[in-house]
């Protein structure tokens, strides 16, 4: 709906903020009117980030200027937005876990009673108007720790409104939600416009800006590329503009012609850090020359799986099987050097070690072999020689092998990690969170060379919270709730809806 | 969580408590049992219990001020030993015990700011910097310190009117000196403190989760340099407590490891005040106990296995509780604005 008509609530003109060295955001206008819903579309590193840490006061911009409800402001800190009535949802939810709701709601504005005590009946009580007023099912005296990630979003959302905001900003709020509670967050965004609270929703996801927007602006490179109505465009359309070039958004892929199962997982239990059950009797196979995908909320045991098979965490009952060897007790190098591939979920942590050269790099999992080393001594002239082979082969930006993996971008990074793994010799591929925060060029080029292993016979598991990633590679899908594969479907019986359903526990 | 993993710490949380009150039912019997049987010498080693602990429980509330706001304290013992140092100075050309002890709070705060001054201005290591407190508080008292300065008298015990003439109870809980009033004072003061007001919440955030506390206008940097410092005159209060109250004379590296007990006993408490009292009384009863079997003489064992004793239970109680307890999840991490 076009609500460009009504009174400007939001108001950023010519903002500029420079890093040493970054210009992360240049010359940027932008609008919001009161009781609008405002998407931001833009890839990682295209300035979203900084433009709203800039409106919520984190920020100080270099240029430009912020006008909130028709008054020129200058905020110096988080609660000078507040006090304006901006409120900021992060993406990285900041809440305390051990504390309830009503603590965290009020933390920072306590009602106390005399003598600084908490007047936690009060809080409570205020918590419940609100969660009521706009429909946002609560409990205030829950722990925060106990909810599910859906519930601690509408803490954060209550928190916002508590302070009294009326502009909401709302960064990549869906990143951790399962499709269902995407579309009750929509709702909610819906019923907070028609209460007149106005709504910047920060995402890199085209089908939810499609949904829940009233208007579009599109930001490329810290700058603001254009503006769009919803009902004038397409999927296509938004990501060429985020992008800059034509980009195929569907993944290419024939269909796949299984063979010899290659990984065989029997009854496995794994526990996770703090040593509850994450994983609890899981059974899976995968064959060669096909990608089974795990589809599943964050949380739900395939971190844990992935380790466990991967050699990286204990193993507390069941069996694994890579290519007909029982691997359950193997180390990781026993494991890799049977031909497994793995890119890790945390590439910057499990992935690369940061402060060392792109060719060092290259050779993590096998600079003990000839040619690379002999006996005890390295043969650096090798190492650099696959690093350029590969850094070419792969794309790597900057093409320099000597260059530090801290200081290339996510991408890239994962590139690196992609060009390492795929080069030495393969039977199976474990992919984790493979194109998480990367940008649509990088994600295209990993997903294609993952088809392309696949279709060189390679078992590939591939785990992704990124339900579109896993319904676009996998020829099936394993969905994982509460630590057990809950169901298996090829892929022409998944459809969003139902492994949305399966994700969240609900039989389908 | 999952609901299983849930009624599994549930249970777990049932099965401590019940373990406690077996506990503390067998302690309750011993207490009257040794009463009937030898009042004289079971009212001594009571008594002596809670003055024992009264370092332990100053120390401990120092510790977990600090770490309920996230930074670690190890520095606890140099912070005593020099407001041990200090106040006994104080008292020896002032000759006014009330200086004294202002002295002693006055250079643990200090201490404390100091620490503050290490780990949340420099981001240093907060282990280092707690290294650093101890190796200059042993340095300079040792260096410092001469023979032969006499003090002009200690904290006498104050018996509270007819409170101090009920049989058992009297004596031990209501006539002690100052200090050991104070400490019981404080324990119950830091609970409502940390639990029921806005000072508490806020120190508990900034421990648990400082961005979240930033981002609703929280300073985090200003919570923890006042908890670390209230903290800082607290330890120096025990530290007081050792010169003014305890001995009446300063000694070198007099503290004697009371400071890492105390972290012992904050741990063992699971970071809350009784906790820490109720631990702290335990090990008290240790120092009380060997004291009074190593005088009475009546046991074949030689007097160094006894007085062993307190340390082989912080070794015993930390090596099988620690496990059990939750820390605050940002302790030792230095906090970056975004």
């Amino acid at each position: 709906m076009d609500k460009t008509n009504r009174p400007i609530v939001l108001e950023a003109k010519g903002l500029t903020k420079r890093f040493p060295g970054v210009l992360a955001n240049d010359n940027i206008n932008l609008k919001l009117h009161q009781g609008e819903i405002l998407a931001l579309l833009g890839e990682n590193g295209a300035g979203k980030s900084t433009l709203m840490n800039m409106l919520y006061g984190l920020y100080t911009p270099t240029e430009g200027e912020i006008w909130i409800k028709g008054e020129k402001v200058e905020l110096s800190n988080p609660g000078e937005a507040i006090d304006r009535g901006v409120g900021m949802v992060h993406q990285h939810f900041q809440l305390v876990p051990p504390m309830t709701v009503a603590e965290n709601v009020m933390l920072g504005s306590e009602i106390t009673s005399g003598g600084g005590r908490l007047n936690m009946r009060q809080a409570i009580r205020n918590v419940r108007e609100l969660s009521e007023q706009y429909g946002l099912a609560v409990d205030p005296t829950a722990v925060i720790e106990d909810l599910p990630v859906g519930t601690q979003q509408r803490v954060e959302i209550i928190k916002a409104l508590y302070r009294h905001a009326d502009i909401l900003i709302l960064d990549e709020p869906t990143a951790v939600l399962t499709p269902q509670e995407a579309n009750e967050l929509f709702r909610i965004m819906r019923d907070l416009t028609a209460q007149n609270v106005s709504i910047i929703f920060i995402t890199h996801k085209l089908k939810e800006v499609l949904a829940v927007a009233d208007r579009i602006g599109v930001l490329r490179s810290g700058q603001m590329v254009g503006t769009a109505m919803p009902e004038d465009s397409t999927e296509t359309s938004l990501a060429e503009m985020m992008v800059g070039r034509n980009v195929i958004l569907r993944v290419e892929k024939s269909a796949s012609k299984p063979g010899q199962p290659v990984l065989q997982i029997q009854n496995l239990h794994v526990h996770d850090d703090r040593g509850h059950a994450a994983v609890e009797g899981v059974d899976l196979e995968v064959f060669a020359g096909e990608i089974l995908g795990i589809a599943g909320v964050e949380g739900n045991g395939q971190r844990e799986l992935v380790e466990a098979l991967t050699g990286l965490r204990h193993i507390d009952a069941g069996k694994i099987r890579i290519d007909g060897q029982d691997t359950t007790h193997f180390s990781p190098r026993q494991i890799t050097e049977l031909g497994v591939a793995h890119i890790p979920e945390d590439r910057e942590k499990h992935g690369l070690v940061m402060p060392y050269t792109l060719s060092d790099n290259m050779v993590l999992n096998r600079y003990f072999k000839a040619p690379y080393a002999k006996g005890l001594i390295m043969h650096h002239d090798k190492i650099d020689e696959n690093g350029k082979v590969l850094v070419k082969e792969y794309d790597v930006r900057p093409p320099n092998v000597h260059a530090l993996a801290q200081n290339l971008s996510g991408g890239n990074k994962q590139k690196v990690i992609v060009a390492r793994e795929f080069s030495s010799p393969t039977k199976l591929l474990v992919a984790a969170q493979p194109t998480r925060g990367i940008d649509v060029g990088s994600i295209e080029f990993i997903h294609k060379e993952i088809v392309a292993q696949r279709d060189h016979g390679v078992a590939v598991l591939v785990v992704s919270a990124e339900l579109d990633e896993v319904l676009g590679l996998a020829d099936r899908v394993a969905v994982m709730f509460d630590g057990r594969v809950v169901k298996i479907l090829p892929i022409a019986e998944a459809t969003r809806e139902r492994v949305g359903l399966l994700m969240a526990g609900s039989d389908a | 969580m999952t609901t299983a993993a849930m009624a599994k710490t549930k249970s777990r949380g049932d099965y401590v408590r019940i373990v406690g009150l077996i506990f503390g039912g067998i302690v309750l019997l011993g207490i009257i049992y040794g009463y009937i049987t030898n009042p004289v010498t079971t009212t001594a080693v009571l008594a002596s219990t809670l003055r024992q602990s009264t370092p332990l429980v100053l120390g401990a509330l120092c510790g977990l001020i600090g770490e309920r706001s996230g930074i670690i304290n190890i520095g606890i013992e140099g912070q005593m030993l020099m407001a041990a140092f200090i106040a006994f100075l104080a008292n020896v050309y002032t000759g006014n015990l009330f200086v004294a002890v202002l002295a002693g709070l006055a250079t643990g705060a200090v201490l404390g700011g100091f620490l503050a001054f290490m780990s949340v201005t420099l981001k240093m290591d907060q282990i280092i910097g707690g290294t650093v407190i101890n190796i200059l508080a042993l340095g300079l008292t040792s260096f410092f310190y001469q023979t032969g300065l006499t003090t002009q008298g200690k904290l006498q015990a104050i018996a509270l009117g007819p409170l101090a003439e009920i049989p058992l109870i009297g004596p031990v809980f209501f006539d002690n000196p100052p200090i050991t009033y104070a400490t019981l004072i404080l324990v119950m003061v830091v609970h409502y403190v940390l639990f029921y007001t806005r000072w508490g919440l806020r120190t508990r955030a900034v421990g648990e989760h400082p961005s979240a506390a930033d981002t609703v206008g929280i300073n985090v940097y200003k919570m923890r340099y006042i908890n670390v410092i209230i903290g800082g005159s607290i330890a120096g209060l025990a530290g007081a407590y050792l010169t003014l109250e305890a001995v009446g004379s300063f000694e070198r590296a007099m503290t004697n490891g009371r400071g890492f007990v105390a972290l012992a006993v904050m741990i063992f408490g699971k970071y809350t005040p009784f906790g820490a009292w109720g631990a702290a009384l335990l090990f008290g009863f240790a120092v009380a106990l060997q004291t009074q079997l190593q005088f009475s003489g009546r046991l074949e064992i030689p007097h160094q296995f006894i007085g062993m004793l307190p340390y082989v239970l912080t070794i015993v109680v930390l090596a099988g509780f620690v496990g059990r307890t939750r820390v605050p999840a940002a302790v030792g991490k230095p906090y970056e604005k975004e």
